[in-house]
This record gives structure tokens, sequence and C-alpha cells, in this order.
């Protein structure tokens, strides 16, 4: 029983959550932190495999996010909603709740595919070469959808919350949330699984010595693949609920911007540690809500404080530690190997 | 037939030969030594063996299995596991799990079998620990399991490189200058140390090494480069009376 | 006759890009740091410009009574601006980059310190100055030759002149004298260059101030060209020209001028072809196609491991 504390305690929250959503004592705003924080903790950490337990510098998560967030967006609208363009919904409303998951899905599988632009350069080319190749995919995806007339190109797309409608037609519970935060568990679970495996760990293998990793038997390219498909896969996923979130999307919130932005969880939480980049996530939500009031400063104010991290404590937050390194007697409560 | 045969080897960089067309046929269990003086081209031959660097010209044969367009990962799931003249072990790792990965090659369950624990991924992770452990017993490395490499001496440092090697279960042991920066007591140790691999396991050893005390009270064969080409083949007596080499290490007096 | 036009403008725009690229490359070849900053320090030479001239003309917020001739500003306006970006710059070295590199930090917290330097140079920017923006003030009277149906402004013949004699000016430098040596040696051994009684920290800030003066003089050469500033006109011009000098093989100065030169190429002959709007989707694509088939970019030497 012991060691399915956290387990239980993970899930009694979500729940608690819901349930504060759903009486109101969490308002609109709160809520969407709350699932904006969600989204924030499935990048940082799916971005963390790459940069932090790979070492590699990928600044183009943005975009595998928005091949996500399109993909997924277009299968619900298509599914879901009245479009100009796409037309009448092919399916009723009942069926959103097998719809909406399988459309995420359908998403992160994209966006992993889109993740092979990456991961086949990084066969040959590791450091700043690869981090380039990052940073032009990025800018090659926005551009792309920005040419995409079907998706409103710069105008963005939407139609999106109609998913969200039709489910709460059947049951009304907020159904996003839910969404967002099984998702935010279902990413750190997955990645928390593999790293931990010996498989897994051939990727900080890698990070640490790729000759020896490759002449200790590990096969180097298809780790890679592996590391790159999975990160760019979960991005695809947090970009689709961020998608239907927001209910609108459009090319520029998935710009280097926001590929900065998740580095910058990533750097904060500390490289090589799937709590820290949790922690960093959530911290930085709130960071940001909290420093709202600075306006247009706040963009100053925090690339300063992260110059400072850097200065004095550059490992972030956690370093490459767990929560359960720093406190032991942590691991009592929890049984996910 | 031999365990590792190779012939006419040649390695070229741009208009430099590093190695030139070097032979060898290795037989089972045996202990082989490579000397030679620095920038002969030895440890070229470990990495080409290894499959680091593709060979210019030539051949060379795992239990009769060109081992040509193979990765290096590939050479080593055919038995061919190697320590490197500067230690390269995974420095933010634990030494446990430094000598856990380096089963990846056998590891005998998928992604997806990680992702969801399955039975099978259970049943091989456990088999892949207790190989690493009965390692570490065996080589006394017990105690620094849960320790990081970096945080270690360099002689047990060594001694984790060479347990990491021993994991792959290989074949043929390829050590790349072992006593490379050891102490004396160290370099005892290690003797002991390969002789008690070399006799318990079925493993050919084929060593690069500097100190002829270590060559000469291990190797029952010698091969000697020089510039890239081979200048004497035999036993450590030969060796020690053989002109040629003699020449190579001291120089020729008819200056 | 529009294949020259095009041509002519490819070169204008690639000047700009190979000026820029040529501060990245600076900086990288010596230190083995992408100084992500680079691009909006760029920025911060337009508007430096921009105060130096208006102040200079009398037109500005800041009004000294100077009403000096339009020509004579632009000779002043010049240097001070390069001399004022070459100090941005080197302020960023010595507040940001060298305490790190003092504690021996990992290269990649430089490169985050880097990042986030440009973000405060950008968005102190808009804070500072306000969203709206600024017109860059005639500083030359516009001349437009017209040979056989192509037009040649002086301007564009200034900023192609100046890419190629800056491109020569820092060859020279960095092939030939003692400083430049000192620059690639650092880049070898950043350890061994302090032995030899070299002063590692002055050599830096030469590379610094080299880097960012040329960002300071593309920067007066953009805003004359295209005299609307907003602070985040060096971020996407920055992006890119950054990659423009991976392309070329960053770390060389050749690589960064024929880097910059085939981006321009590359973008102009696009939109000569294919609505304005798939220009980057294009020149991006090219420019990661040439990373797949070269990774270490055109005049990058890839490097060996030795084990």
């Amino acid at each position: 029983m012991q060691k399915h504390t956290f387990t239980i305690g993970l899930f009694a929250l979500i729940a608690l959550i819901v349930a504060l959503s759903q009486l109101n004592i969490l308002d609109q705003y709160y809520t969407s932190v709350i699932m904006f924080m969600g989204v924030n903790v499935m990048l940082a950490s799916s971005l963390n495999l790459v940069n932090g337990y790979m070492g590699e510098f990928s600044c183009g998560h943005g975009g595998f996010m928005c091949v996500g967030a399109y993909v997924s967006s277009l299968c619900t609208v298509l599914m879901f909603s009245k479009n100009q363009i796409l037309g009448a919904p092919l399916l009723p409303p009942q069926l959103a709740f097998i719809g909406f998951p399988i459309a995420l899905m359908v998403g992160a599988g994209a966006a992993a595919v889109a993740g092979l632009v990456v991961a086949i350069p990084s066969f040959k080319t590791r450091g700043d070469y690869l981090a380039i190749i990052t940073l032009a995919a990025n800018y090659i995806i926005i551009s792309a959808i920005n040419n995409m007339e079907i998706v409103g190109g710069p105008r963005g797309f939407m139609g999106m919350s109609a998913t969200d409608r039709a489910m709460s037609g059947v049951i009304d519970l907020p159904w996003m949330l839910i969404f967002v935060l099984l998702g935010s568990v279902f990413t750190v679970w997955l990645l928390r699984r593999f790293v931990t495996s010996t498989l897994g760990k051939g990727v900080p293998a890698i990070c640490q010595d790729e000759i020896a990793a490759e002449i200790m038997s590990v096969d180097t390219n298809r780790m890679k693949l592996i590391a790159f498909m999975l990160s760019s896969g979960l991005a695809g996923l947090a970009g689709g609920l961020y998608a239907h979130v927001l209910g609108y999307v459009n090319p520029q919130s998935f710009d280097i911007m926001r590929s900065t932005e998740v580095m910058v969880m990533v750097y904060l939480g500390g490289m090589g540690s799937l709590s820290g980049a949790a922690i960093a996530a959530v911290s930085y939500t709130v960071l940001m809500e909290a420093l709202r009031f600075l306006d247009v400063w706040k963009w100053v104010v925090i690339p300063l404080l992260l110059i400072l991290l850097m200065q004095f404590r550059p490992e972030g937050i956690m370093g490459n530690k767990e929560l359960s390194d720093l406190f032991p007697k942590l691991r009592k409560y929890y049984s996910f190997k | 037939m031999s365990l590792l045969e190779i012939n006419g080897l040649t390695r070229r960089f741009g208009g430099l030969i590093a190695v030139n067309d070097f032979n060898i046929e290795i037989g089972e269990h045996e202990l082989v030594a490579l000397i030679g003086p620095n920038g002969a081209g030895k440890t070229t031959v470990f990495n080409l063996i290894s499959g680091f660097y593709q060979p210019s010209e030539g051949s060379i044969r795992l239990n009769g299995k060109d081992t040509k367009g193979l990765r290096p990962h590939q050479v080593t799931a055919l038995g061919v596991a190697r320590t490197f003249q500067g230690i390269r072990l995974w420095s933010e790792m634990t030494v446990l799990d430094n000598i856990r990965i380096a089963q990846h090659y056998r590891l005998g369950y998928s992604l997806l079998d990680s992702f969801l624990r399955t039975k099978n991924y259970m049943l091989r992770e456990k088999a892949i620990d207790d190989i690493a452990w009965k390692l570490l017993e065996a080589m006394d490395l017990k105690d620094c399991a849960n320790e990081l490499p970096r945080n270690l001496p360099y002689g047990v440092q060594r001694r984790v490189e060479i347990a990491r090697a021993m994991s792959v279960k290989p074949s043929l042991l390829l050590l790349d200058e072992p006593a490379a920066g050891l102490n004396s007591a160290d370099v005892e140790g290690l003797i002991k140390l390969v002789r008690w691999i070399y006799d318990t396991f079925p493993v050919t050893i084929w060593m690069i090494e500097h100190q002829m005390t270590v060559v000469m009270s291990l190797c029952s064969r010698i091969k000697v480069v020089d510039f890239g080409t081979t200048i004497a083949d035999g036993t450590p007596e030969e060796i020690q009376s053989n002109p040629t080499v003699i020449k190579a290490y001291l120089g020729d007096d008819t200056i | 006759m529009e294949i020259f036009q095009n041509i002519l403008n490819a070169l204008q725009f690639g000047s700009f890009y190979a000026l820029i690229a040529l501060g990245y490359t600076l900086v990288y070849g010596v230190l083995r740091l992408i100084n992500f900053a680079h691009g909006d320090i760029f920025m911060v030479g337009a508007y430096l410009a921009y105060f130096v001239a208006v102040t200079l003309l009398g037109i500005g917020g800041l009004n000294l009574g100077l009403h000096v001739d339009p020509a004579l500003a632009l000779a002043i306006t010049v240097p001070a601006t390069m001399i004022l970006t070459a100090l941005v710059g080197v302020t960023l070295e010595r507040t940001a980059y060298r305490p790190l590199r003092r504690k021996g930090a990992d290269r990649l917290y430089v490169v985050i310190t880097a990042l986030m330097a440009g973000l405060v140079l950008e968005n102190g920017n808009l804070a500072l100055l306000g969203a709206s923006r600024k017109r860059f003030p005639d500083l030359i009277d516009k001349v437009i030759w017209n040979l056989g149906g192509v037009s040649v402004t002086n301007l564009k013949v200034v900023v192609i002149v100046a890419a190629i004699a800056v491109f020569l000016m820092l060859q020279f430098i960095v092939t030939r004298t003692k400083i430049g040596m000192a620059m690639r040696g650092i880049s070898y051994d950043k350890f061994a260059i302090p032995l030899m009684g070299i002063p590692l920290d002055t050599i830096i800030v030469v590379t610094f101030v080299l880097g960012s003066a040329m960002a300071g003089l593309a920067g007066i050469l953009f805003a004359m060209s295209y005299p609307i500033l907003e602070p985040y006109m060096g971020a996407l011009i920055g992006w890119k020209a950054f990659i423009a000098a991976v392309v070329g093989g960053i770390g060389d100065i050749r690589g960064a001028i024929v880097g910059g030169f085939m981006l321009g190429f590359i973008e102009i002959g696009v939109v000569a072809v294919f609505p304005s709007t798939l220009r980057d989707l294009f020149a991006f694509s090219v420019l990661l196609i040439i990373l797949w088939l070269r990774p270490t970019g055109i005049y990058g030497v890839a490097q060996t491991t030795k084990i």
C-alpha cells in the first residue's frame, strides 16, 4: 500500500483539481494556468530527453509542437466541427471521447515523423551543427504552415473548441483539463520508464562518450532515432493539447520564441532530471503569470534571471538529480520503476 | 578455423600509411601482444578491428565472417570488446550502469517492452543485472558499484573498464595499453587480473602494451610493428633477441 | 534585364547577411561560442546609428541644437556607431561571458547566456523605446544610375563594396597579422595560449570589437537602405545570417561571405519565381539540405576524434 502512496496521491490531486474546476472554485483563469502548466511539463520533460539526457542542443522544439497541434486540430475539426473548407462534422459528438485521443495520437505520430528531419542528420553530425538543423527545421515548419491556406496560413486555424463542447455536451466535465493532466502524467511516466531502462540508458551514454557507446555495442543511430522521435512525438502531443485548450492556433505561437521558452524550462530545472523539468515547468508558468504586471519588462526580467542562474547555479534547480535522489525517503512511497 | 584472421590490412589517412599490409592469425584462447614504438599504428589496428575505421585495403575476419562495412556496435555484437588508451568510461553514470549498458547488443527486449514493463523486460533486466553483479564481485569492484567512475582512483577505473569490456562476453578482448599510467603495485594487480580473466573465461586476449614486464609475463606470442609494417613476430624470447626490434626501439647505431 | 536587377538585389542582401555572419564566425572561430546575441547587436547598431544621426541633424529627442550637414553627419555616424556598437559587444563579453569563462563553465551555459542576452537587448529596447517604429533620416541623396534597364543606386553599391572590403580586411587580419595568429591559436587550444605569453582576454576583446563593429556597420547600412527600425529587426536577419555562417562553415571567414551571398541569391531567386511568402521556406530548406549533405558546411573542417 505504502508503495502506491505517490500514485494514489497524484490521481487524488488530479481529481481534486478537476472537482474544484467543475465546482467553479477554481475560476477560468486558474484553470487555464493549470492547463498551461501541464502543457509546459510535457514540453520541458520531452525536450529534456534530447537536450538533457542526450546532451544535444535542440532549439526547434516549438516546430514539433506545431506539427502536433495542427495535425490533431485538423483531425478533430474534420470529425467534430463545421468548417468552411472541410465541411460538416463527419462524426456524431458522442464519439469525441474516442476521436479526440486518437486525433492527439495522430498529431503526436506526425510530430514524431517530423522529428526524423533532425534525427537523420544527427547520425553524422552533432553539437553546434545539429543545433542549426533544429533551428532550420523550426523555421521550415512555421513557414510551411504559413503557406497552407487550408489551415488558414498566417491567420491561424480554429474550430477545435467544438470537440470540447461535444464532450461537455455528453458529460459535463472540464474535459480539456482532464486530458491535459492525464497527458502530462503520461508523458513523464513514459519518459521515466524509458530513461530508467538499460535500453534508455544508452541515451546518456551517447552524451557522455559517443565513441565508447558505439564501440561498447550501443546502436547509437537507433538510440538517436528513438530519442529524437520520442521527444518530438511527445512535443506533438503537448501541441495537440495546447491547440485544443486554446481552441485557436496560429503559426507564430510555435516560433523560435516558444522553443526558447521550453529550453529555458529545461535548463532551469536541470539537464537530465525529469522531476527538475516538471518543477521548472510549473514554477516557470507561475513566474510568467506572477510577472504579468511587468508587461514588456517581463521579457527583460526573465532572461536576466536566467543569466544570473547560469552565473551562480548553472546546473539548474535539480542538476541531474531526481527528487528521489535528494530525498531517498520518498522512494518508500512510489513504485514506478 | 582461427578466431581472428587479418589479411593484407592497410589503412591510409590521406598520404599517411598508418597500417601497411598487416597480417595476423589468432586462434581461440591465446594471449598475444602487439608492441612497437609510439605512432607505429598499433591503435589503428585495434580501431580497424572494432570497426571504428574502415580498412583501405585487406580484410578482417572474425570466426570466418568478414567484418567489412559493419558498424562498431555490430562488430562488438560478434564478440569483440575493447578498452581504450585513455579511459573512456561514461563518467556521469554509476559503475554498475557502465557495466549494464555494455550489454546493449543482447538486451532482448524492445522499446515497447521498456514502456510497458512486460514480463520479458523484467526477466531480461534481471539477467543483465545478475551478470553485472557477478562481474563486479569477481573483479573486486562490488564496493564501488554505485560510485561514479570519476570519483574512483585511476587504477580502479582501469579495472572498471576491463569489467565493462568483459560484460560484452567477448571471445576476443582487445586491451589498448592497459598498464599506461599505473603505478607498480597497480601493474602487479593488472597482471594478475589479466591472467585470471584468461584462466577463467574462454577468451582470447590481444593487448597493446609498452611495459615489457606486463608483456613478457603474460603473453605467449608477440607481434612487433613499426611505421605500420610488421617487423617481427614470435615468442618473447625470440623478440628480445631480434636485431630489427632492437633497432626500432633503440635506433640505429651506425649514424 | 530583370535577371541583372535580381543579381544586384541578391548581392545587396547577401552583403547584409555576410556582414552579420562575419561577426558570428569571428567569435565562433575564436571561442567556439555561438554568440546568439549577435543579431540583436546588429539591431542595437541600427538604433545607435539612428540616435547619433538624429542628434547630429538636430531632429531627435536629444536636441543639442546641432544642425550638421547630412554628409558630415554620415561621416561622423559611421565611425561613431561602429565604436559604440563595439562597446556594447565588449560590455556583453565582460559582464556575461567572461565570468563564465573564468569559472570554466560548460560551453552550453555560455550559449544560453548569449541567447538570453539577445532577449534582454530586444525586449529592453522595446520596453525603453516603445513599440513605435523609428524612421531613419536620409543622410545621403539617393542617386539612381540606369545601366541598360538595371537601376543601380549608390547605396546598393556602397553596401556591396563595404561587405567585400570588410571581408578582405578581416581575412588579412586573421591570416596575416600577429593578433590574427593568436586568434587562430586560441581556437585550437585555449589553455596553452596564455602559457605562450599571449594575453587571452585581450585577444578575445579584440574579437568582440571586430565582430560587433561589423554588426554596427551592417546596422547603419541596413538602416539607410530600409529606414524603418523596430526592436525585433535583428532577430530574423540575425538567425538567417547565423545559418548562413554555418552553411559556409562557421569559424571560417570565407565561409561567412560565401554563405551570406548564397543565402541572398537563394532568397532573391525564390522570390523571382515563387510567391514571396515561400521565401523563408525555400531558403531554409535549401540550407538544411546543404547541411545534410555537408554537415560541417562548405569551408568547415570535420573535427576528428582520436581514440
